[in-house]
């Protein structure tokens, strides 16, 4: 098996184009090296191509017309071109616009909520993962690998219900409240793999792993117990919080849109800051990338892993709290589902940092909400979108694969910036 | 069988392989013990009135049957009470950790007996059943641990067991169905976990992608993949492509007569025996051969094994794509090992715990069946307590496997010391 590694293998990048060159050859050089945009555009162009071949491989139809490759090539192909293009045209139709309704609304000036409701429920499926994206993030660039996503979620949820509902006062003060509910039930959550870690040694993946199953189940038994559940109900789901909990729509009722998307963004920004400019954040970024420096430079490297699996864990805290008191104002059952582990994918794909991950947020959230129009308009299962989101992934991942694949020239940025460790650390 | 057998090379610190147990943690393990025989004296001795008894069925399901045991609650509370105070102050008044861990296993049983005695007062356990029950949620964590063992031995961190055994379960149930030959469900399940051992090992040897991650993510698209095509393929064609037989027990000829023991450990399934072949050629294989010494060299300090002329990479490639193959028949075990259908998501995580069970056994194999076990006697006995009177609400005993990992991750384990090269990409210059 000739093992070469391309990765390591020194390849001189051509010299750049002086400044003077024209636009268009500074254009062709950025289109054909391995740059940050390039490596991700073109790991979407690769994620789409694996969801069309099993499209293709999975439908009755178009693995008929395969069949007939060749007899009635030109039947192949436009029955191809033609599932693809309707289940693809459903992903954009239903997270980004529908050129039918915009017509529509255009010639007769009504129905404009309509045209804005799959750009407005795609903002709504990004505002979670921005927060617990930026989350997950901070955790990677400290070293540490939060997967507990799931459970964390949960418990900012559980809290911000509690608070939601006990609470009486008026929204100034109600909301506040609710949100910080959230993050404080999310830090709590991070808190156990911290301290465990830090005293024990106990590796955080698996305590976050087994966290989260752990919390799935105690929501499950405070469902079926008071003050949580819902009076007079043998379902299990909470009481709902009141209104003056909630978060207020941005743009009139008719758009789910709400306050928790500028809450993510300024989160996100917050986030931003504390990495780069803020004495603790640069802290954690040292002993991340080098803990024993960071011991000497006399920063205690416990009580980092316990403060950022903490700030982590009220991020991601409060993504649960954005869609509790944003969209759905009351618990169920597994509530959350894969929103903690699609933020690790979406940390990653936004190279841990804030700003990509609110655009890798956008770009899974369409991918999500196009993928619940797929779904209903062409029976395609909405599941072929987390296919989707994985190839992307492995391809970010593993920007010298696409380099290789696309032949594109080495360009040293696309490098995530993460210092994971093994078992011991 | 625990010496470090690497010839010592310049640099590298050859710590004593496994566990580091200092005195300090055998001590509170006796506390932990001596807490346990208060409580059994407390709670299940003088807590329930002196009348009540416990029957244990010792009825095998086909096999056999031994008369069932009739206890009373109390005496033989007390009497495991007196049995774990003893081995309390045994461990608190050990000078050496070796040993230990033994004692306090043994402690636990006994607190555990008493604690099933306590739960079937009044009533009836079938304690051979719950046995059975042990080994079959024990047999794909020894699957997965053991293809755990193979990857991180040679120094790749296999965090995708959880997406192999979806793999394996999904084609296993899909071949199996279709072809109407178990073998072949088998098989494929094994080629299923290998591609994705192959694709870990890909991503991670050729072009340095960070283990971690790669492992998670393709667990990621394994789960899509398999709700997809679940989905997509098999519900419309529910009845031949999701519907395989499963193996049926094959009682080993006079093993299997041997009262109580017999039934429960000769007369399972095929892959209940797959497993306790293959665990035992892993050990051999790891610990006494030319090639596990290789591997161990591998996994430990690649440059020296480079230096004497073994190729690092390929070892890791065998040994990652062979770790696939392993966790993929573990993962066919779950739809045509037992349910005989795969759902989405049927493997609940017992990938990560298999990951436990291996770290718990100190990358060994015979370390990470014992781990299997314990996490498979906490599985069964979730499921046979929710029927007992024990008052535990069944979310509380549904979450007993997890939080026992979790306990014995960060209590009884403490610092383990993994393969040194375990997580790190390797390039030769």
């Amino acid at each position: 098996m000739s093992a070469t590694s391309p990765a390591e293998a020194p390849e001189r990048p051509a010299a750049p184009p002086p400044a003077g060159a024209p636009a268009w050859r500074r254009f062709v050089r950025f289109v054909t090296e391995a740059n940050v945009a390039m490596v991700t555009l073109l790991a979407v162009v690769g994620g789409l191509f694996v969801g069309a071949i099993l499209i293709v491989v999975t439908t009755p139809a178009t693995l008929h017309a395969w069949g007939e490759l060749g007899s009635h090539p030109g039947r192949t192909f436009s029955v191809t071109f033609q599932t693809l293009g309707n289940a693809y045209g459903a992903l954009f139709v239903g997270s980004v616009i529908s050129p039918s309704a915009l017509g529509h609304a255009i010639s007769s000036g009504q129905g404009w909520t309509g045209v804005f409701t799959p750009i407005s429920e795609t903002l709504v499926s990004a505002t979670p993962l921005i927060l617990a994206g930026t989350g997950v993030a901070l955790g990677f660039s400290t070293g540490v690998f939060n997967i507990g996503g799931q459970g964390q979620l949960i418990a900012g949820a559980l809290a911000a219900t509690y608070v939601g509902f006990g609470v009486h006062a008026p929204i100034g003060i109600h909301l506040p409240l609710v949100i910080l509910a959230g993050a404080a039930g999310g830090a709590v959550a991070g808190f156990i793999p911290g301290i465990l870690k830090a005293r024990t040694g106990a590796h955080e993946v698996i305590v976050t792993i087994m966290l989260n199953y752990i919390f799935l189940y105690l929501l499950e038994y405070l469902l079926t117990t008071q003050p949580l559940q819902k009076p007079n109900q043998s379902n299990s789901i909470s009481r709902s919080i009141s209104s003056t909990g909630q978060l207020p729509h941005l743009f009139g009722s008719g758009l789910r849109v709400n306050l928790g998307l500028i809450v993510a963004l300024a989160v996100a920004a917050g986030a931003s800051w504390f990495m780069r400019r803020s004495t603790l954040g640069f802290q954690f970024k040292v002993i991340g990338a080098n803990p024993a420096a960071g011991r000497t430079a006399g920063m205690d490297a416990r009580r980092a892993t316990i403060l950022v699996l903490m700030i982590s864990g009220a991020l991601v805290g409060m993504a649960g709290m954005s869609t509790l008191a944003g969209t759905d104002f009351f618990l169920s059952t597994g509530y959350g589902g894969n929103t903690g582990f699609n933020a690790i994918t979406v940390a990653l794909l936004g190279r841990n940092r804030p700003l990509g991950v609110v655009l890798g947020s956008l770009l899974f959230a369409a991918l999500s909400t196009g993928g619940r129009y797929m779904q209903a308009s062409t029976g395609v299962p909405i599941d072929l979108t987390s296919v989707i989101q994985a190839v992307i992934v492995f391809m970010v991942a593993t920007p010298a694969l696409v380099r290789e694949i696309f032949r594109l020239r080495e360009a040293g940025a696309g490098k995530i910036l993460l210092f994971t460790k093994g078992w011991g650390g | 069988m625990s010496t470090v057998d690497l010839t010592p090379v310049e640099g590298v610190e050859l710590a004593p392989e496994g566990r580091l147990v200092s005195l300090g943690r055998v001590r509170g393990m006796g506390v932990f013990l001596a807490v346990l025989a208060v409580t059994t004296l407390v709670a299940f001795g003088f807590g329930v009135p002196s009348g009540e008894h416990a029957i244990f069925l010792l009825s095998g399901p086909p096999a056999l049957n031994v008369s069932p045991l009739t206890m009373s609650v109390r005496w033989v509370a007390v009497a495991l009470a007196i049995g774990c105070a003893a081995l309390a102050a045994l461990l608190l008044l050990r000078r050496s950790a070796r040993g230990s861990y033994l004692i306090f296993s043994l402690g636990v049983v006994l607190f555990l007996w008493a604690f099933l005695a306590w739960a079937a007062r009044g009533a009836a356990l079938n304690l051979l059943q719950m046995l059975v029950g042990t080994l079959v949620y024990a047999t794909p964590l020894v699957y997965g641990s053991l293809s755990g063992i193979m990857c991180e031995r040679s120094g790749v961190v296999n965090i995708a067991i959880e997406g192999q055994f979806l793999a394996g379960a999904f084609l296993g149930a899909m071949i199996g169905s279709a072809s109407g030959n178990l073998w072949l469900g088998v098989l494929a399940g094994a080629v299923a976990g290998g591609l994705f051992g192959a694709l870990l090992a890909f991503l991670a040897l050729r072009y340095g992608a960070d283990q971690i991650i790669v492992g998670v993510v393709i667990v990621a698209f394994c789960t899509g993949l398999t709700n997809f095509l679940t989905e997509q393929v098999l519900t419309p064609d529910q009845s031949t492509l999701n519907s395989p037989q499963t193996f049926s027990p094959l009682a080993i000829p006079l093993l299997s007569k041997i009262p109580i023991l017999g039934p429960v450990l000769f007369d399972q399934n095929v892959f209940l025996y797959g497993a306790a072949i293959l665990l035992v050629m892993v050990h051999v294989a790891l610990f006494k051969t030319r090639w596990g010494l290789r591997v161990r060299a591998v996994g430990e300090h690649p440059r020296a094994a480079e230096t004497v002329g073994i190729h690092v990479l390929s070892v890791r490639y065998r040994n990652v794509i062979l770790g696939g193959v392993i966790a993929g028949i573990g993962g066919a075990s779950f739809t045509i090992g037992s349910i005989g259908e795969f759902s989405a998501g049927m493997t609940a995580g017992l990938g990560y715990v298999a990951l436990a069970a291996m770290i718990f056994g100190r990358w060994r194999p015979f370390g990470a069946l014992g781990a299997a076990v314990l996490f498979g006697f906490a599985l069964s006995l979730q499921s046979y307590l929710a029927v007992l009177n024990v008052g535990i609400p069944s979310p509380f005993l549904s979450m007993a496997p997890y939080v026992i990992t979790i306990a014995v991750v960060s209590g009884l384990v403490g610092r383990v010391r993994p393969p040194a090269a375990d997580g790190v990409p390797y390039s030769r210059d």
